[in-house]
């Protein structure tokens, strides 16, 4: 089990890594949302680990913020307002 | 048995998540970039958490692991896809090996395939 988080927290620094070094705006929102999701990965086993049930809101949360985080800023880079 | 099953599905995600974060570093350009990245990890999420629903059967936790891999499942393509069309129309270039552009330049407006020199110094950097 601790294995697992390790491992995930090591795809956790991949996404850090293109976070700081991507060469566009681009890949530094979709590292962050994959990020994102990785520590919702991370905040579910962790959830399975300690046995507490709310964990797992936690890990609904942010699988909700990370998605409108994107959505917002696709549609900020595609020139358009957010009510189309 | 089922124990197994659920143990062998977290195992699976974990895997696939690990291996879309190492495409989302090696690959060339921001859509190959993408495509890994959030085809890899979606499927590792949504396996995990069916994994944790396997574990737990219908109680607390598991009905929301099953509630958190349908909204993963349905959320990140469409984010992953308004994120492309997005930076497509603000201009990022595409690899230098690409071959076929069907969104094309008559529909953004300029040419987005990178020219090979450019590319050249951008390895050397």
């Amino acid at each position: 089990m601790e294995i697992l988080i390790v491992l995930l927290s090591l795809g956790a620094f991949f996404c850090l890594y293109r976070a700081l070094q991507g060469p566009s705006i681009s890949d530094r929102v979709i590292s962050v949302d994959i990020m994102s999701i990785i520590f919702t990965c991370i905040t579910a086993l962790m959830a399975l680990r300690y046995n507490i049930a709310f964990l797992m809101d936690l890990a609904i949360t942010l699988a909700i913020l990370s998605f409108i985080g994107t959505l917002a800023l696709g549609k900020y880079l595609e020139g358009r307002s957010l009510d189309d | 048995m089922i124990n197994l099953l659920g143990w062998i599905f977290i195992v699976i995600g974990v895997c696939f998540a690990l291996l879309g974060c190492l495409g989302l570093v090696r690959f060339p350009d921001l859509y190959n970039r993408m495509q890994a990245a959030t085809k890899g990890v979606t499927l590792g999420a949504c396996g995990l958490m069916f994994g944790i629903f396997l574990l737990k059967g219908f109680s607390v936790m598991g009905i929301k692991a099953l509630v958190c891999a349908l909204f993963i499942l349905l959320t990140m393509p469409v984010a992953a896809h308004v994120l492309s069309r997005g930076s497509l129309f603000f201009g990022i270039k595409m690899w230098h090996k690409t071959e076929l552009d069907k969104f094309g330049p008559d529909k953004v407006g300029k040419e987005l395939i990178e020219k090979p020199d450019s590319e050249a110094t951008d390895e050397k950097a």
